[in-house]
């Protein structure tokens, strides 16, 4: 593991994936939606970290750019676009009810950051680049993390949540496989997350208004006889 | 600069509807736009026939045989949808207003522009982008009924491709790696099928499963379709036949680009992969159609298994196979988009969905009853179809190059299909005809759309013109031949 040319970085951006995986948990497994909106800021903001620790270590403006444009959509722009789609009662919801309980869910997430792991290595093992060996497995957990709550959680936000903390893992491994990404398509990908956070709220609103309820995973008239 | 004007003619059009001007005249513009559209991408297509690949801008835009069918696919079904959409959305708005009536339109032209822009943009990671605007420009759309089970569609249908796209997007983020690995800048699909050699395969495959996977959720493929039913039952029947006919096509094309890149790594091969996912979703969609309920349901149940068979065909390989493929992708749009403007004629006039609330079509309703089996006759894969015939030359390219139990399995499950899809039309349109007829008529719109989409449905499957022909083997040629 020593092996990087710039040992504190390479320290560094260890403990921010470190925390950035835990942020993935508690996304997962947080019953206050406030507190997994908050939950989900924070890994937004280790995201925008890592970008910033690369950018430095590998002398590329590119993710200094990553991590202004991180900041400003998703720490900024989705809390705001949440705040004014979503009534403000959801945010208050307490999610009693789950497809699973929360020990089992962490024990499946704990194999998912195995299975992570699997999937990495024969990747770097073919290509050595040092901060990938942070990056993409962690990247990777934070991705099935992501799947596995919106499969688990019922509640519109929650789930929503769920997808936005997926798509934050891909970008935590593609910081450090493609650092030089065109800044073009990081700026198209970046418009995308709030325009996202835009539709899957308006659709909560008009799923409340409709059926009085954000519990999304309740609805269940449309399937096989 | 033909390709910049298919871009940019739908987002005027679509500014225009939502304007003061599109309070009365939305849905002429909207039809003008895509006809013009049309018309520009058919240039496109006999550009491309004779001379291999359009670009355009410095090479932002780019189109070859495969980008310019699946061009002219979305322009033609635009057009039929347009039109279709004219009577009918005037129907189904009427309680919200001429404002609802002017934002479906407004998301109707920029559904369309992103539909086209995949073909075209040059792009890999903004080709993704693009794939990824499908789903939220037609969010609204499919929810556009606003009762509970069309936002619940919705729902199911935004958050689960979404999260495909992302999946996919980690699988694109791996290729790009790749490519820079192998020493290759230009992100594109050419440049991808060059670098492919030089990369590790060891990136190339994990890329390859994670695009097949998450875009094979946006595109049905068994176990990842569990929202297309819903979606493509719950959307106005204008947005199903854009949905199931040009939508699904278009994400399938991306997945079939991939299968040159792998094809140039001997160590590496996607062939089974193809046949097996197609398989799956050809088996489980036939299962499904037998015991369905609901007559849209059945033609999105339709849809997964056409989308199985276009991805075997690609797995079989060979020209023959492909050409079946390209030909199967034609047929299945212009068939399955017709068959959705019937459906919805008939939901539109009884008033229901259910299959054993509509019987005897014949006596109250003798046009509705020649659509809808004329439309079943397509879809199934009778001749004079075109289905039929591109069906053949799968099953000719397959035997041919000695798949014999693939070849088996499919032809197996197609008839079992064209059986079950027949015996439910067939109760509709011609059984003991039950006590509730029409209860709304159906607007002048709707019928031109079914006389007009009926004409090549016919034609493509009596004769192909030379120029169609061409586009044809150019865009098998793209597929790796």
């Amino acid at each position: 593991m020593n092996s990087s040319p710039f040992p504190v970085i390479f320290a560094l951006d260890a403990l921010t994936g470190a925390l950035f995986l835990l942020t993935a948990l508690g996304v997962l497994a947080t019953r206050q939606v406030l507190a997994s909106l908050q939950l989900f800021i924070a890994q937004s903001l280790l995201l925008a970290l890592s970008a910033l620790f690369l950018g430095i270590a590998l002398g590329s403006p590119h993710l200094f750019a990553v991590a202004a444009i991180t900041v400003a959509t998703k720490t900024l722009m989705i809390p705001w676009v949440l705040r004014h789609t979503v009534s403000a009662e959801v945010y208050r919801t307490r999610e009693i009810d789950r497809v699973l309980n929360i020990p089992s869910s962490l024990l499946t997430a704990a194999a998912l950051v195995v299975l992570a792991y699997a999937i990495a290595n024969p990747l770097l093992g073919a290509v050595d680049v040092p901060f990938a060996r942070i990056n993409l497995p962690l990247g990777i957990a934070a991705m099935f993390l992501g799947i596995f709550t919106v499969v688990v959680r019922r509640e519109a936000v929650p789930q929503l949540l769920g997808l936005l903390a997926l798509e934050n893992g891909v970008f935590f491994a593609g910081v450090a496989i493609v650092p030089d990404l065109p800044v073009i398509a990081e700026l198209a990908a970046a418009v995308d997350v709030p325009v996202v956070a835009l539709v899957v709220g308006l659709l909560t609103r008009q799923i409340h208004t409709r059926t009085g309820s954000t519990a999304v995973g309740r609805l269940a008239a449309l399937r096989e006889q | 600069m033909e390709l910049a004007a298919i871009l940019l003619i739908p987002v005027l059009a679509s500014a225009l509807s939502l304007s003061p001007v599109g309070r009365r005249f939305a849905p002429p513009l909207t039809l003008a736009a895509t006809i013009a559209v049309f018309a520009l991408a058919a240039n496109v297509a006999v550009r491309t026939a004779q001379m291999g690949s359009v670009g355009m801008l410095g090479d932002w835009l780019i189109c070859d045989g495969l980008g310019a069918l699946v061009l002219c696919l979305v322009a033609l079904v635009g057009v039929t949808a347009a039109l279709f959409s004219w009577g009918y959305i005037r129907v189904r708005a009427a309680h919200g207003g001429r404002r609802k009536e002017q934002r479906y339109y407004g998301l109707y032209n920029l559904f369309i522009m992103s539909m086209l822009a995949v073909p075209i943009l040059a792009n890999v990671a903004l080709m993704w982008v693009a794939v990824e605007l499908t789903t939220l420009l037609s969010a609204f759309l499919v929810g556009f009924e606003d009762t509970a089970e069309a936002l619940e569609a919705a729902w199911k249908y935004v958050v689960l491709t979404t999260l495909g796209a992302v999946l996919a997007l980690l699988g694109f983020l791996i290729l790009y790696w790749g490519s820079r690995v192998a020493g290759y800048e230009p992100f594109t699909w050419a440049g991808l099928v060059e670098a492919a050699p030089r990369m590790p395969p060891a990136l190339l495959w994990p890329a390859f499963l994670f695009i097949l996977v998450g875009f094979g959720t946006k595109v049905g493929l068994v176990p990842m379709h569990t929202w297309l039913p819903d979606a493509h039952s719950q959307a106005p029947a204008s947005i199903c036949a854009l949905l199931s006919g040009v939508e699904t096509t278009t994400v399938l094309y991306v997945i079939l680009r991939l299968f040159p890149v792998v094809g140039g790594v001997p160590a590496l091969d996607a062939r089974p992969w193809f046949v097996g996912f197609g398989l799956l979703s050809v088996a489980i969609a036939t299962l499904l159609l037998i015991y369905v309920r609901d007559f849209k349901r059945m033609f999105a149940f339709s849809t997964v298994e056409h989308m199985g068979i276009i991805l075997v065909a690609a797995g079989l390989g060979g020209a023959e196979a492909h050409l079946g493929a390209a030909y199967q992708m034609t047929g299945h749009a212009i068939a399955k988009s017709f068959c959705f403007f019937a459906a919805g004629a008939v939901a539109m006039r009884f008033g229901t969905q259910e299959i054993a609330a509509v019987r005897g079509l014949v006596r109250f309703a003798p046009l509705s009853a020649l659509t809808l089996t004329a439309g079943a006759f397509a879809i199934v894969g009778a001749p004079p179809f075109a289905v039929f015939i591109s069906e053949f030359l799968i099953f000719k390219a397959g035997i041919a190059s000695g798949q014999y139990l693939a070849i088996a399995v499919l032809a197996f499950f197609v008839v079992i299909a064209f059986c079950a899809v027949m015996f439910h039309v067939n109760r509709m349109a011609f059984g003991a005809a039950g006590a509730n007829g029409p209860v709304a008529p159906l607007p002048l719109s709707c019928k031109l759309t079914l006389a007009l989409a009926a004409v090549p449905l016919l034609a493509i499957g009596i004769y192909v013109p030379n120029v169609v022909q061409d586009l044809l083997r150019a865009a098998a040629g793209a597929m790796g031949g």
